[in-house]
């Protein structure tokens, strides 16, 4: 019987190909939506807005400066991706990390006051980054495996603590007239990133270093991780079931507290790999947690909770946000793309119950044609 | 020291509404992430309304048009979460952190339009209803009363007897408790927590105006509601989902929020030279010491965050 069944119906059923489909949909219905409110801003340039949000850096017409915008975009989707692996890791062990954004912040804290204050090479801040927003992430961790904190209230409240300690922490490393911390170019070039040739591939883009690369092997390492080895089996037993995997004997504390570490180092790595690019400099006035840690959020989930899959719909949240800055300002403003990005994670909310039905749908499809085909059979 | 109280009571009286809110969503079995963004968007609603209202209008009629705009639009909006999550059976924590970050965008998106089409130049998200804010305020002496405080004492005592006395309240619980159970002798599941997710979409609304009318006379809608709805939470459970001790934690909480702005009054608190970053991350710092201590032996309802599937034993 189902060797009978056509080709297509097989592809249909594939989950990772419901998860692409799904998230295409999302992405569409997303676009849509922000078309909408476009239109009902101003509907004589709602159309060239939601192109220009789509362009992104094609938006320049020379390929150089296209390149060299690309390039940009590539840096920050790179942060965004290891942020949304941050989200994406503790989701798979059950724990929703909201934190990512403060994990971040202290990260940004961490590898700039290393940098900065004592002048030490990119990767020991690289490494400094990584460890405090592990030991930020691993609070959330230890607070949820021994007193039952909620680590969604708990990361919440850390993303405000760490944003105003680093806000505290880098007005030590500020510009004298600016509220900006010192450039690192000026400051300290050892903290610089290297960018081992890549900024000749992105005309001349200094800004795209070694990152980029990192970041992506970064998220094969994390699917490794989860996939093929042990620990990553224990972990998601611990997810699915805590009490289950404590009576196979695994240390489900400690499970819970390492999985929100790692989470939390791989949004500190995220920070170091974009402000040791000296691309950005901090703000240390800053009154909200950067979007970052949230984007990523919709980043993991838009990528069907696969690793891989973060890669690419990171890389397309990221353009999205940036083309947002090419709206015509005189009539729209570039957080259209932030409610674009929102109304998507909020779409993938229904992804679930999209591929119950899909399932459903082709169940019954399958019934039908069963029974014609047994009539068939009985002619 | 006046000032104190007067801040304290009026940062209460967000958290309790807002607390209240999430506690009706949770007894109804809907974690309700999404305060953040039904405050903000709520405050927003009120805010248009401030900022449109006809000058001439009586103060009361000012006080309850704008009430209803921020009750309503809160409500539209948790609808999103309501439907996502009753109806479609979606992550509630992935669709109230959606409802989150939808919240501010759409609030600054809509006002940065209005200011825009207003005059071209006008790039900010401020809506401003400094006349209209008037109405809710009566000085006594030099203490600056405020109606919202009254509010949300009336609604505390309000949602104590309908959780408790009343058969909705009760239905209420039963659905968050074991919605299976509730079922079988008759409750609708399904609209007990549509109501559940409205209520609290009224009370967060309400409380985001009442966050907005704080103090300033023009909100800059960038800011959203700088993790109130996330405190509010914190509230709640610090409460132990119940109204009273919701409202007690809500006084405790609004003191810490208080001191950030008024610590500069007290010889005692300036003569400590703390950096008055330390007093802006006070109340977060105190509600996860108090989660500790609370969260071990927590009463939360038990079939919260599980969609209700009526095929399921």
């Amino acid at each position: 019987m189902h060797k009978n069944s056509g080709k297509k119906e097989n592809i249909l059923r594939n989950s990772a190909f419901q998860t692409i489909i799904a998230s295409l949909l999302c992405i569409v219905l997303g676009l849509f939506v922000g078309y909408i409110v476009l239109l009902i801003i101003n509907p004589a340039g709602a159309g060239e807005a939601i192109v220009a949000i789509m362009k992104n850096f094609l938006y320049y017409p020379s390929a150089a400066a296209a390149t060299k915008y690309l390039g940009t975009t590539l840096v920050k989707a790179s942060a965004l991706l290891m942020c949304s692996l941050s989200v994406l890791f503790a989701y798979k062990v059950g724990l929703f990390n909201i934190g990512a954004a403060g994990q971040y912040v202290v990260g940004v804290g961490a590898c700039l006051y290393f940098a900065l204050r004592f002048n030490m090479p990119w990767y020991v801040c690289l490494i400094a980054a990584i460890v405090t927003a592990a030991l930020v992430g691993g609070i959330s961790g230890a607070l949820k495996a021994y007193f039952n904190v909620n680590e969604v209230i708990s990361c919440i409240m850390l993303n405000w603590i760490g944003l105003y300690s680093v806000n505290m922490l880098l007005s030590q490393v500020k510009e004298q007239s600016t509220p900006y911390t010192k450039a690192l170019a000026s400051a300290n070039k050892s903290a610089l990133l290297p960018n081992l040739g890549l900024d000749q591939i992105f005309s001349k883009n200094e800004f795209v270093p070694l990152g980029l690369p990192l970041a992506v092997v970064m998220a094969l390492a994390v699917w490794v991780l989860l996939e093929k080895t042990k620990f990553g089996y224990e972990l998601k037993a611990t997810g699915m079931n805590k009490q289950a995997a404590k009576y196979c004997g695994m240390r489900e504390k400690r499970n819970i507290i390492l999985t929100m570490m790692i989470a939390g180092g791989l949004a500190g790595f995220g920070a170091g790999i974009f402000y040791l690019t000296g691309i950005e400099q901090w703000m240390v006035q800053q009154t909200a947690v950067p979007a970052m840690g949230f984007n990523g959020i919709a980043a993991a989930f838009l990528g069907g909770l696969n690793p891989i899959g973060t890669v690419f719909s990171s890389y397309f949240i990221q353009h999205i946000t940036s083309g947002g800055t090419y709206v015509d300002k005189t009539m729209y403003c570039t957080q259209i793309s932030d409610l674009i990005s929102a109304f998507i994670i909020y779409l993938c909310g229904f992804v679930l119950f999209f591929r119950l039905w899909l399932n459903r749908f082709l169940d019954k499809r399958d019934e039908k044609s069963g029974r014609n085909g047994q009539k068939g059979g009985k002619a | 020291m006046l000032l104190l109280i007067q801040y304290t009571l009026i940062f209460a009286s967000v958290l309790v509404l807002v607390a209240l809110g999430g506690c009706f969503s949770e007894h109804s079995g809907v974690v309700n992430i999404g305060l953040e963004g039904i405050m903000v968007i709520g405050a927003l609603g009120g805010a248009l309304m401030m900022k449109y209202v006809p000058a001439g209008l009586a103060a009361p009629v000012v006080i309850l048009l704008v009430i209803l705009s921020s009750v309503l639009i809160g409500m539209l909006f948790s609808l999103l979460l309501g439907v996502a999550a009753i109806r479609f059976k979606a992550d509630q924590t992935l669709v109230g952190t959606a409802l989150n970050l939808l919240g501010p965008a759409a609030a600054v998106v809509l006002v940065r339009a209005i200011n825009t089409a207003e005059s071209v130049d006008n790039v900010s998200s401020t809506v401003a209803y400094g006349t209209a804010k008037k109405a809710f305020i009566v000085n006594i002496g030099r203490f600056e009363f405020n109606w919202f405080m009254v509010i949300a004492l009336l609604l505390l005592a309000v949602s104590y007897i309908v959780l408790y006395k009343t058969r909705f309240g009760l239905r209420l619980c039963a659905c968050g408790e074991h919605p299976q159970a509730a079922d079988s002798v008759g409750i609708n599941v399904y609209k007990m927590r549509y109501a559940g997710v409205l209520i609290s979409g009224a009370l967060g609304g309400l409380g985001g105006l009442v966050y907005i009318t704080a103090g300033v006379s023009e909100w800059k809608f960038e800011n959203g509601v700088a993790g109130f709805g996330f405190l509010a939470l914190a509230v709640m459970i610090f409460g132990q989902w119940r109204p009273v001790n919701i409202g007690l934690a809500a006084l405790l909480f609004g003191l810490f929020r208080a001191l950030s702005n008024v610590y500069t009054g007290f010889d005692a608190l300036v003569a400590l030279k703390l950096p008055s970053t330390i007093y802006n991350m006070l109340p977060y710092i105190i509600s996860l010491i108090v989660l500790v201590f609370v969260s071990g032996k927590s009463r939360a309802p038990k079939a919260e965050g599980i969609p209700y599937d009526k095929g399921q034993r």
